[in-house]
């Protein structure tokens, strides 16, 4: 891990002396080095992706948390009259018909993906974690699709979906005998019709995640499990699975990060309606369209990012743990 | 390359155990063939319709042996739906892209990791998290920004139909590739800087101390002492970024009015219903915008995969 600093540090050796006195005086030091116009650098260089970061990122998370107590349209400024508190939560408990079912969709893409996709990429990735002819090809064919644009993972699928083209159809001939199932159209099924082509991408990704893990696995400990007899099953789940936690904790946000950003396949079959709504896509067709209901796009925003928050708390605990 | 190569040469070292067939090997190697058989399936089907004559699927349907093959439906949408110009659309927002996210996030993944002030982390807290966000979270104000941000307009450089408005040819950054390119720097830079600063954090602070004592300014020890210690990681990101980029959908759907400044992506998905008449047409576009992130995965599929894993393994 430390190999990019070791390797630059004998170019460097002829300074050993100093750099030994540099170290015992570090803390002191460090400060004194930098001079005032070195100074202003760090503060530009950090300063400058920063503005961007607060302008574009978290700038417009606050207005969204914002723009949901109005009953703004988009034009003019937002005056007084313009807030109606909580109203908009209001109605999107109790007088959205969209709402609860998009809640629902979200809550069965997560489901989906973590309780079947990732758990088949883990498996993937254990079967492919030994010394395996053909190790690679299987590897690069599980992640293919990962690289793939959504746009186009959707299209590859309408090819397989498509009423009467389809393949699934033709295939169990369901369109001879006239009774064509409309994968994509039936809103009681095209939400796993998109998850089937989600998740041929998802475990692809999930697997190259989690070989990664195993390999940093000590393998002394797995030469350990077997000695004492232990199966390669045990061996899974009492000793290698423990020492992944902090991986198993990326998976779990991974999983459901993507399951809150779903958006371009629902968008992609139908816009994100019939059967396919969304949090996300219920944003942009309120507040991004003729509607322009900016306050309550807003609104529904804000249930997202609350939710969201969950997952990226999580993360953040463990990822600066790691880094402090 | 040191990190990144040094951990499966390591593993091929050890000695190779005298193979015995097991059943168990057996079943294991059919298990994935066919899985590999069901992950191929959806593209070769993809690939066989692109390949057949619309006349030909018309009248025996899509489930039926292949008389003859041609390229004709790539010809089709490569001149009549005019490809090459979506790709150059793509290419000047992915290129300038990839490049500013790199500056960026290692200026401040270097800041904050190779000098010890009292916000740096809180900084890539923020820069983390911002990443994380589903993008719909923000693209209400976000689209309201780009509607009344003014941006000068220096004219355009035209290439033939094609033209780069310098800075914005409607005074805005709503509708150009200007605002694109901005918000994938933006928002990945959150995610670049995450990864970079993990990686740099391996280098020791001594050697830019070392640079400071011998009169290197700290734009400098960033540019030639730092950056070129992180090639492997630069190289990675630089994978991954241009595929993100590239695979980028909702930024270029919502921010994007006019059809001539599409990337390919949502460019395709415009195509569907006036263009894309028929499914062997659709087949042959979605391979067409396919290629360059297969070229890519291919060609880089060592720095993918690292790009991937620096993210998550070694926070």
């Amino acid at each position: 891990m430390a190999s990019p600093a070791t390797s630059a540090v004998p170019a460097r050796a002829s300074k050993a002396p100093e750099a030994g006195a540099l170290v015992a005086t570090r803390r002191r030091r460090r400060y004194s080095l930098l001079t005032r116009p070195d100074r202003l650098l760090i503060i530009l260089m950090v300063g400058i992706p920063l503005a961007l970061d607060l302008a574009f990122v978290w700038g417009p998370t606050v207005a969204s948390i914002l723009l949901s107590f109005t009953d703004w349209s988009g034009i003019g400024q937002v005056t007084a009259q313009n807030i109606v508190g909580v109203k908009n939560y209001k109605t999107l408990f109790t007088g959205y018909a969209f709402f609860w079912p998009a809640v629902e969709h979200n809550l069965i893409w997560l489901a989906f993906l973590a309780f079947i996709a990732t758990p088949i990429g883990m498996l993937l990735a254990v079967l492919l974690d030994r010394e395996l002819s053909g190790k690679r090809f299987y590897q690069s064919v599980f992640f293919l699709p990962v690289v793939l644009p959504l746009v186009v993972v959707g299209f590859i699928w309408e090819l397989q979906y498509a009423p009467s083209d389809g393949f699934i159809n033709n295939a169990f001939g369901l369109v001879k005998s006239g009774k064509i199932i409309d994968w994509l159209g039936n809103p009681n099924l095209n939400i796993y019709a998109a998850l089937v082509a989600t998740s041929w991408r998802h475990i692809g990704y999930i697997m190259v995640l989690y070989l990664a893990g195993l390999k940093s696995v000590d393998p002394s400990l797995r030469e350990a499990a077997k000695v004492d007899g232990a199966t390669e099953v045990q061996t899974f789940f009492n000793v290698v699975l423990p020492v992944m936690a902090p991986i198993n904790v990326i998976i779990v946000v991974v999983t459901a990060i993507e399951a809150l950003r779903a958006f371009d396949l629902a968008f992609i079959f139908n816009h994100g309606t019939n059967g396919l709504e969304l949090l996300s896509t219920l944003i942009t067709n309120n507040s991004i369209s003729e509607a322009s209901l900016i306050g309550f796009g807003s609104a529904i925003a804000v249930i997202l990012l609350v939710i969201s928050l969950g997952p990226i708390v999580l993360f953040l605990s463990r990822a600066m743990r790691a880094q402090a | 390359m040191s990190t990144m190569t040094a951990a499966p040469r390591t593993s091929r070292i050890q000695p190779s155990r005298p193979r015995r067939i097991r059943p168990a090997r057996i079943a294991l190697h059919a298990f994935l063939i066919a899985a590999v058989a069901l992950w191929l399936f959806p593209l070769l089907w993809a690939i066989l319709a692109s390949l057949r004559p619309v006349s030909e699927t018309l009248f025996n349907g899509y489930l039926s042996w292949p008389k003859s093959l041609s390229l004709d439906n790539y010809t089709t949408v490569w001149t009549q739906a005019d490809l090459p110009y979506f790709y150059l659309n793509t290419l000047v927002i992915v290129v300038p892209g990839v490049i500013l996210t790199l500056l960026l996030a290692s200026m401040v993944a270097f800041c904050c990791t190779q000098f010890s002030w009292k916000f740096n982390l809180v900084i890539l807290m923020l820069f983390t998290a911002g990443n994380l966000l589903p993008p719909q979270v923000i693209i209400v104000p976000l689209y309201w920004i780009y509607l009344h941000t003014p941006i000068v307009s220096l004219g355009s450089i035209d290439i033939g139909r094609f033209s780069f408005a310098l800075f914005s040819d409607n005074g805005l950054l709503y509708d150009q590739y200007l605002g694109i390119i901005l918000i994938h720097v933006v928002f990945q830079t959150g995610f670049a800087t995450f990864v970079l600063s993990n990686y740099m954090k391996t280098i020791t602070k001594e050697i830019t101390e070392s640079a400071l004592v011998d009169g290197a300014n700290v734009l400098r020890i960033w540019w030639s002492v730092i950056l070129p210690l992180c090639r492997p990681a630069l190289a990675a990101m630089a994978t991954l970024l241009f595929t993100f980029m590239y695979n980028d959908f909702f930024w270029a759907l919502i921010l994007l009015q006019t059809g001539d400044k599409r990337p390919i992506t949502s460019a395709l998905n415009n195509l569907q219903g006036e263009f894309f008449v028929n499914y062997n047409l659709v087949a042959a576009g979605s391979l067409l915008a396919a290629i360059p992130p297969i070229i890519i995965f291919i060609a880089l599929q060592k720095h993918f995969v690292a790009g991937l894993t620096l993210g998550s393994t070694k926070g």
